[in-house]
C-alpha cells in the first residue's frame, strides 16, 4: 500500500512538472499570465507530493519492508533507525528520488518569492527547473524505481517490478542485505546529502540565467536575484566535499583525505566553476562586464552538475564511489548533450545583446586580477575534467583502460592552485578600475617582508624542503594580507571611537560579502598549511609486533597492549586492539584501530585509531591480527603534520561563507524604506492627533 | 723411469687442482642459499604505493584491503628478495594485468594525449586570454595629480581611511560613520 502511494505521488508530481513545463511555454508565448501563474501553482504542488512520496519510502525503510526490492538492497534488520532513514541515499534509486525531492524543494521556494518586479522570468525559471525535474523523476519511474517490489517468477528468479510479472508470486526475503558499510559513517550520512544540495541549488542561478537569455533581459539582474542561491549552492558543495575528506580520511583506512579518485574530481569541477562564477559575477555587479563569460559559467556548472551526478550514478567510472550502476547513463548523457546544445544555442542568439564596453585601465586593476584568477580556476578545471574522462578514452581508443591518479593531478594542478593563492592575496589589495603597480607594491611590500620573515623562522626550526618553504611563504604571504584587511578596516572604524571588538563586528555584519568573502579566505590559507604539511612531511611505516611489541616513528612510539574480539548489537564483528601512544617518551594517548566485519552485507572495514593535535596526527591501522601466532598484529602507523589545519579550515571557510550568504537588506528596498520613514517623519502632525 | 716422474707430477697438479677446486666450491656452498634479504613491509609498501590494485576500484595498492591485493604485495615482496627494481615490479604488474595498475598512463602513443592536452587547451586558454586583453586594454591617461593622489594614499597607511577615493569599501565605510554622528 504504502509502495502505491509512493509511486503514485511519483508519477503524479511527474505529470504536475510536465503540465507546469508546458503551461508556463504556452503562457509565456500567448502573453497569457494566467496559465504561467497555473504552472507556478503546479511547480508549487511538487514538494509536497514528493515529500509524500519520500515519507513512504522512509516508512518502507524504517519498518523492514524487504518486499521492496530497494529496502531489501539497503537495509537489514540490524541496522539502527538513523542508518535506516539515511539509507534513503544509500543506493540509487533512492538517492535520485532524493535528489528529485531536494529540487522540488529548492524550487517551492523559489517559487515563493516575490515576482512582481521579475514576472517575465517565471515561466522560464519554471520550464528549467521542471525540465530537470521531470528528467530525474523520469529515471525514478521508468528505470530505478524505488518502489519495485521482489518477485519470483516460475523459473525460480527473483525480480524487481511495480506490477505482477505473468506467473510471478509475491518474494519476500527475511533479511536485507544492509547499507554498505562505508556509508555508515556520519561523515558519509551527511557527506551525499550536502553534495546532493549544492548540485541542486546551482540549477537555480542556471534557470534563471537561461530565464535571462530567452528573454533578452541581459542587465545583471538575474545575478543579484541568484547571488544567495549560488552562495548557498557553493556553501553546500564545499561543506560536501569537506565532509567527504573528512569521511575518507575517518573510514577508508589509508591516512589520506584526497586521492583524486574521479568521483571526488567529479564533485570537485562543478565547485571550480562556480567558485570562477561566484567571483566573476562580481565584476558584472560592479561594472557591468564579462556577461558572456558568467553565462558560459553558469552553463558550464549546471552541465557539470549533471555530469557529476552522472558518473556518481552511472558507474561509468571504476571507483570506490560507484556504489550503485545501472543503465541510467545513456539517459544522463543524452540529457547533457541536448541541455548543454540548448543553452549554447540561446548564448548564441543573445551574444551581441551581451555585449558590453569592456576596458580594463590597468591589469592590476581588480577586475583584471578577477578576469585572471578566473582563468587558473579553469585550468584546474581543465586539467580535473580531462583526467576524469581520459579512462574512458583509453578504452574507447585502445580497449585499455588506464589509471589517472595523484601523481597527474598533482603535478598538473600544483602550479596553479600556488597561482590562485597569490591572486587571491593581491587581488583583494587592488582597486577596481584602477591600480598602479607602485601602489600595490606599497601595499604588499609588508606582507610580503613578514612573509619571508616567516620563512627564516622556519629554516631555524628545521624545515629543509624547499617546496615546502615556498608553499609555507606564499601562504604566510596572503594570510598577512587578508589580516592586513581586517586590520584597516578596524582602524578605520577605531578612529571613530569605537573599541576594537565592536569595529570589527560591525566591519564583518556592514559588509558581509566582503568581508566573509576574507574569512572564506583565511580558510583557504589554513586549509593550505594542512595540506602542505601533510604533503611534505606525512611519514608511514608498518610491522607485525607481538603483544606489548612497539613501533616508533618520528617522536612517536605504539605499544600493542592487546585485542578484544566481539559481537556489537549492530551486526558487527569488532576486532580491536588497544595501542597505547607515547610521545618523547611520554604517555600520550590510548588509541582503538579496529577492523569491523558486517556480517549482513560481509564486508570488512578499518577505522583508525588516532591521536590528534593542533599539530599532527598520530594515525594507526590495524592491518591483521593473529590472536593464537606470537606473531601477534600488523600495524600500519601514520604521522600527519598538521592535518587538523585542514579540518579547522573548513570551518572557518564555512563560517565565511555563512557570513557572505546571511541576507542583507535588498539597497533598493531599503531605499524605499528609508525614503518612507523620511517621508513620514516630515509629514506634519494633525491638529487632532495632537490634542 | 723419467715418465713414471712426469706421471707423479700429473697426478699431484691433479690433486691440486682438485683440492683448489674442493676450497674454492666449497665455501660457495656454504653460503648457499645466499642469505635471503630481510624485506621490510615498509619497502614492500612503498613499491605497492606506485601500483594500483588491478581487480579494485581506484584502490593503491599498498592500502588495498582484499586478501588479492594482500597476495600481490607479498608478491612484491619476493621480487624484492630476488633483487627485482621497481621498474621490473612495475614492469611485470603492466604485462600481467595491463597499464591500469599504473598510477598515471604511461608516456607512450595514445596515452601521451592525457599529457599533452591540458597544457595545449591551457596554452589556447591564454592565447585567447592575451588576446582579449590586449582589446580591452586602455591605459588611463592619467593626470599628474590622479597618479600622485592614488600612490599617496598607499604610502601612507594612516592616510588610507581618509583619501578612500579608490577604495569603495572605506569610501562607503566613511559615508556609514557620517551618517551615524
Amino acid at each position: 500500500m504504502l509502495a502505491h502511494i509512493g509511486y503514485g505521488a511519483l508519477l503524479l508530481t511527474f505529470l504536475l512538472a510536465l503540465y507546469a513545463v508546458a503551461a508556463a511555454v504556452y503562457g509565456a508565448l500567448k502573453g497569457r499570465p494566467e496559465w504561467v501563474e497555473s504552472a507556478r501553482r503546479a511547480v508549487v504542488l511538487t514538494w509536497p507530493m514528493l515529500t509524500l512520496s519520500v515519507l513512504s519510502l522512509v516508512a518502507l525503510l524504517v519498518t523492514n519492508q524487504f518486499q521492496i526490492e530497494y529496502v531489501a538492497s539497503v537495509t537489514s534488520r540490524a541496522m539502527p533507525l538513523y542508518l535506516k532513514i539515511t539509507a534513503l541515499w544509500g543506493g540509487q534509486a533512492g538517492s535520485l528520488l532524493f535528489w528529485s525531492w531536494l529540487m522540488s524543494a529548492f524550487t517551492f521556494a523559489v517559487m515563493l518569492r516575490s515576482w512582481q518586479r521579475d514576472r517575465e522570468f517565471l515561466p522560464w525559471v519554471i520550464v528549467v527547473t521542471m525540465v530537470t525535474l521531470a528528467f530525474f523523476l523520469s529515471l525514478n519511474l521508468f528505470v530505478e524505481n524505488p518502489f519495485a517490489r521482489l518477485w519470483m517468477t516460475p523459473d525460480g528468479r527473483v525480480i524487481g517490478a511495480m506490477f505482477r510479472p505473468h506467473g510471478a508470486v509475491p518474494f519476500t526475503p527475511r533479511d536485507g542485505n544492509g547499507l554498505n558499510p562505508l556509508l555508515r559513517h556520519p561523515g558519509m550520512i551527511a557527506h551525499p546529502p550536502l553534495l546532493y544540495a549544492g548540485f541542486v541549488a546551482f540549477v537555480i542561478p542556471y534557470a534563471f540565467a537561461m530565464a535571462a537569455l530567452i528573454t533578452g533581459r541581459t542587465d545583471a539582474r538575474w545575478i543579484h536575484i541568484t547571488r544567495r542561491w549560488s552562495l548557498a549552492a557553493w556553501l553546500f558543495l564545499s561543506l560536501g566535499l569537506i565532509l567527504g575528506m573528512r569521511w575518507s580520511y575517518d573510514v577508508l583506512g589509508w591516512g589520506g583525505y584526497w586521492g583524486w579518485d574521479p568521483v571526488e574530481v567529479a564533485a570537485l569541477l562543478p565547485w571550480l566553476s562556480g567558485t570562477a562564477f561566484l567571483h566573476s559575477v562580481m565584476i558584472q555587479e560592479k561594472e557591468g562586464l564579462l556577461k558572456h563569460w558568467n553565462m558560459v559559467l553558469i552553463i558550464l556548472t549546471y552541465a557539470l552538475v549533471i555530469f557529476g551526478t552522472f558518473l556518481t550514478r552511472s558507474g561509468v567510472l571504476s571507483s570506490v564511489h560507484a556504489f550503485a550502476q545501472s543503465a541510467i547513463g545513456p539517459l544522463f548523457f543524452g540529457f547533457i548533450g541536448i541541455t548543454f546544445s540548448i543553452s549554447l544555442f540561446l548564448l548564441m542568439r543573445r551574444w551581441d545583446d551581451l555585449k558590453s564596453d569592456m576596458r580594463i585601465e590597468s591589469l592590476l586593476s581588480r577586475e583584471a586580477l578577477f578576469t585572471f584568477n578566473n582563468m587558473v580556476f579553469m585550468g584546474i578545471l581543465v586539467v580535473s575534467f580531462w583526467g576524469v574522462i581520459f579512462p574512458i578514452l583509453s578504452e574507447l581508443v585502445t580497449g585499455q583502460k588506464v589509471t589517472v591518479g595523484p601523481p597527474f593531478y598533482e603535478k598538473a594542478t600544483g602550479p596553479l592552485f600556488a597561482l590562485m593563492l597569490i591572486l587571491m592575496g593581491i587581488a583583494p589589495l587592488s582597486a577596481w578600475g584602477f591600480a598602479s603597480a607602485k601602489r600595490l607594491g606599497r601595499l604588499i611590500w609588508i606582507p610580503a617582508a613578514l612573509a619571508v620573515a616567516t620563512v627564516v623562522v622556519l629554516v631555524i626550526l628545521g624545515v629543509r624542503s624547499v617546496w615546502a618553504l615556498v608553499g609555507f611563504g606564499l601562504v604566510a604571504f596572503v594570510a598577512y594580507i587578508t589580516l592586513g584587511e581586517f586590520i584597516r578596516g578596524v582602524r578605520a572604524r577605531m578612529r571613530r571611537g569605537e573599541p576594537v571588538h565592536v569595529a570589527l563586528a560591525r566591519l564583518i555584519a556592514r559588509n558581509r560579502r566582503r568581508y566573509g568573502g576574507y574569512i572564506v579566505h583565511l580558510g583557504v590559507i589554513m586549509m593550505a598549511v594542512g595540506i602542505i604539511g601533510t604533503h611534505f612531511f606525512a611519514s608511514e611505516t608498518q610491522a607485525t609486533i607481538p603483544q606489548g611489541g612497539s613501533i616508533s616513528l618520528g617522536h612517536y612510539t605504539m605499544t600493542y597492549d592487546g585485542l578484544q574480539e566481539f559481537y556489537a548489537n549492530d551486526g558487527r564483528h569488532v576486532a580491536r586492539a588497544i595501542v597505547s601512544v607515547y610521545k618523547d617518551g611520554k604517555k600520550v594517548a590510548t588509541v582503538y584501530p579496529r577492523r569491523d566485519f558486517y556480517l549482513d552485507s560481509q564486508q570488512p572495514m578499518t577505522i583508525p585509531g588516532v591521536r590528534s593535535t593542533w599539530l599532527d596526527d598520530f594515525y594507526v591501522i590495524l592491518v591483521d591480527w593473529q590472536p593464537i601466532s606470537v606473531q601477534g598484529a600488523t600495524f600500519k602507523v601514520y604521522h600527519q603534520p598538521l592535518v587538523n589545519w585542514i579540518w579547522m579550515g573548513g570551518i572557518v571557510f564555512i563560517i565565511g561563507t555563512l557570513v557572505a550568504v546571511w541576507p542583507e537588506p535588498d539597497p533598493e528596498e531599503a531605499a524605499a524604506k528609508r525614503k518612507k520613514k523620511r517621508a513620514t517623519r516630515q509629514r506634519p502632525v494633525p491638529r487632532s492627533a495632537r490634542a | 723411469m723419467k715418465t713414471r716422474w712426469l706421471w707423479h707430477v700429473l697426478g699431484l697438479l691433479v690433486v691440486l687442482v682438485l683440492a683448489w677446486g674442493a676450497w674454492g666450491v666449497a665455501p660457495a656452498h656454504a653460503a648457499d642459499p645466499t642469505p635471503t634479504p630481510v624485506i621490510t613491509d615498509d619497502q614492500v609498501n612503498a613499491v605497492a604505493h606506485t601500483l594500483y590494485c588491478p581487480v579494485c576500484e581506484n584502490t593503491p595498492l599498498d592500502v588495498c584491503g582484499t586478501q588479492a591485493c594482500a597476495q600481490w604485495r607479498e608478491l612484491i615482496r619476493q621480487q624484492l628478495q630476488q633483487g627485482w627494481t621497481v621498474e621490473q615490479i612495475q614492469q611485470y604488474f603492466v604485462d600481467n594485468y595491463g597499464a591500469r595498475v599504473l598510477a598515471a598512463p604511461p608516456r607512450e602513443g595514445f596515452w601521451w594525449l592525457a599529457y599533452v592536452v591540458p597544457p595545449a587547451v591551457i596554452l589556447a586558454g591564454l592565447y585567447i586570454l592575451y588576446r582579449t586583453m590586449k582589446q580591452w586594454y586602455r591605459p588611463r591617461q592619467a593626470t599628474a595629480g590622479e597618479g600622485e593622489a592614488a600612490d599617496a594614499a598607499a604610502a601612507s597607511p594612516s592616510e588610507n581611511a581618509a583619501s578612500s577615493a579608490d577604495d569603495d569599501y572605506l569610501r562607503r565605510l566613511e559615508e556609514e560613520l557620517r551618517r551615524r554622528t
